[in-house]
């Protein structure tokens, strides 16, 4: 079943198509990869899924409840509250709240009580809260930074940071889940760690996760699918081992000779 | 660890509450706080509610407005009016303080749409702005009395500013310590990420300066009911630039930190009174140094909490 789907999908700036006539399908339940040189236009296409940038043509589509619907153009939190949620290349944490109030505005979309019930310190308030502490603490747990969750977020090393975004996605209640280059920076031991995390909640949560990703051992280790871009175009997919011995994609790496 | 209402933390705030007022009232019974005195308590105070609710908007939510005056001087001139056309007595005070809180929400929420949507710079001057905007209609119109400005009776005494004082400081804290205040703050943080974690953060951008309109408008009414007199001039630019440097001074995002130094300017200006010539000379000198020394202000982001020192007591017990 198709979850996510884009046609044609091209977003310009200036002069330049930084992603042009991308159209892909992913399926409910997969690990997609997404790679290509730096430039090629990956973060960009995330942006446009997740409604950071709006699409100059063509369309995109997500499966909400059994049927397609249109998300190109929509605000960033209905996409989120659509359910994709994303972390970024250059991690954006809330750096001067603490480990567990991050995941708790993950979270915010799904709490059932409004400012007056704040101010007023309703019984609503009271009960709320205690749920959606105890499932962040929850969330913690599953990526490891529960004795952690007092600490600032700017305070935790930068693998951490790495999993606490993963977590603050989650928190979101997602069905798709976008990762931007989630090893970058990270040494071996710790992308081993990333991998298995990442096939954890994926199983856990039941979702459909797409990376970007330059590590190469960890997209061919962990995807089933990959989808390369160059220039902002679409220049192959298929599966790793197709993928590593795909002409176009050895000269985008690493040029004609 | 459940939270509810009747934890012990709650109990010391409202004790610390219960004590400061028997002991201004003891104060002023035995004399040692005068009629001088009082009416820097009552600036003060006054102060401290116009910083807080500001800090809300600036210090918590991240949008730098420079219009706070204006929601002021319209808590304070619905009620000088409605005082004014209902004869000088408590109830009439109330029902200006419902008019003017009513008013500044329709028009913080009016000028929130369309300012809200810019960032840094820009907000701060539509919002100063805006400031100048409410200050020229209230100087224009007949029922306010144009420049001249109107004459009050004095209607209250520091009692009510005191228990305004802690309803607003309630409302602030209670805000931002729950889900709509961690979504301010997080807008303030990053506003991108936030917006991906399903935020609408122009929503929440417009509930803290709503909310913060409507305090200030509180404030305009307690200082209209207090000083016999306001002009347009009381609620200009300057007075904006005022509550902002209480703000900064005390530490953006530390509602202790507007504590302390609405607290420390208003002795500080009430000791410099006799130095009137050098008086803005020193108090700038003042304020250079700190932004100087100490740019995060006096307390940075510290919060003052029971629960924070009921651990350290705690602590201090295990280990003896």
């Amino acid at each position: 079943m198709t979850v996510l789907e884009t046609k044609n999908l091209t977003r310009n700036f200036g002069g330049l198509a930084a992603v042009s006539n991308v159209s892909l399908k992913i399926n409910k339940g997969e690990l997609v990869g997404l790679i290509g040189p730096n430039g090629a236009g990956k973060t960009t296409l995330f942006n446009l899924l997740t409604g950071v940038y709006e699409p100059s043509e063509g369309s995109i589509e997500l499966l909400v409840n059994d049927s397609m619907k249109s998300i190109g153009g929509l605000k960033p939190y209905t996409i989120t509250n659509l359910g994709i949620a994303r972390t970024f290349q250059n991690i954006r944490l809330f750096k001067e709240l603490t480990v567990l109030d991050n995941i708790k505005v993950g979270m915010n979309k799904n709490i059932k009580y409004g400012a007056i019930s704040a101010i007023l310190r309703l019984p609503k308030y009271y009960v709320e809260e205690n749920r959606v502490h105890d499932e962040a603490l929850k969330l913690l747990e599953v990526v490891n930074l529960l004795d952690k969750k007092d600490e600032l977020a700017k305070n935790l090393p930068y693998g951490e940071q790495r999993k606490l975004e993963i977590a603050r996605a989650l928190a979101t209640n997602p069905r798709v889940l976008f990762l931007d280059e989630p090893a970058a920076g990270m040494n071996p031991n710790e992308t081993q760690e990333l991998t298995n995390l990442i096939r954890q909640i994926k199983n856990e949560f039941d979702l459909t996760v797409i990376l970007i990703e330059h590590d190469m051992s960890l997209v061919m280790n962990v995807c089933e699918r990959i989808y390369v871009l160059d220039y902002g175009k679409l220049i192959a997919q298929g599966n790793p081992e197709s993928i590593k011995n795909n002409k176009k994609v050895i000269e985008a790496y690493l040029g004609e000779d | 660890m459940a939270k509810n209402r009747f934890t012990k933390t709650n109990f010391l705030w409202l004790l610390l509450i219960i004590v400061s007022y028997f002991l201004i009232n003891l104060l002023i019974n035995i004399g040692i706080i005068n009629k001088v005195y009082q009416t820097v308590m009552l600036t003060i105070g006054i102060n401290i509610i116009l910083a807080i609710s500001l800090n809300l908007i600036i210090g918590i939510t991240g949008q730098f407005s420079l219009g706070h005056a204006g929601f002021m001087s319209i808590g304070a001139y619905s009620t000088g009016v409605i005082v004014k056309q209902m004869g000088g007595n408590l109830s009439s005070v109330f029902i200006g303080m419902a008019v003017g809180i009513l008013l500044s929400s329709i028009v913080a929420l009016i000028v929130a749409i369309p300012t809200l949507r810019l960032k840094g710079d820009y907000l701060a001057i539509a919002t100063l702005g805006f400031g100048e905007i409410i200050r020229i209609v209230i100087q224009n119109m007949k029922i306010t009395n144009g420049a001249a400005g109107l004459v009050l009776p004095k209607l209250l005494d520091w009692k009510l500013v005191f228990l305004f004082l802690v309803i607003s400081t309630f409302i602030v804290v209670a805000f931002t310590n729950s889900a709509p205040g961690r979504a301010c703050i997080s807008v303030r943080e990053d506003e991108i990420a936030s917006e991906t974690m399903g935020i609408n953060t122009t929503k929440y951008k417009i509930m803290a300066f709503v909310i913060g309109a409507i305090l200030a408008s509180i404030a305009g009414t307690l200082y209209a009911s207090s000083f016999y007199v306001i002009k347009p001039d009381n609620f200009s630019f300057n007075k904006s630039i005022d509550i902002l440097v209480i703000v900064v001074f005390g530490g953006m995002g530390s509602y202790t930190g507007s504590f302390v130094s609405a607290l420390l300017i208003g002795i500080l200006n009430t000791s410099l009174q006799s130095f009137a010539d050098i008086r803005t000379i020193i108090y700038g000198a003042l304020l250079v140094m700190i932004m100087i020394f100490r740019p995060q202000g006096i307390l940075g982001n510290y919060e003052f909490k029971f629960s924070n020192l009921l651990k350290r007591f705690n602590k201090k017990e295990a280990r003896s």
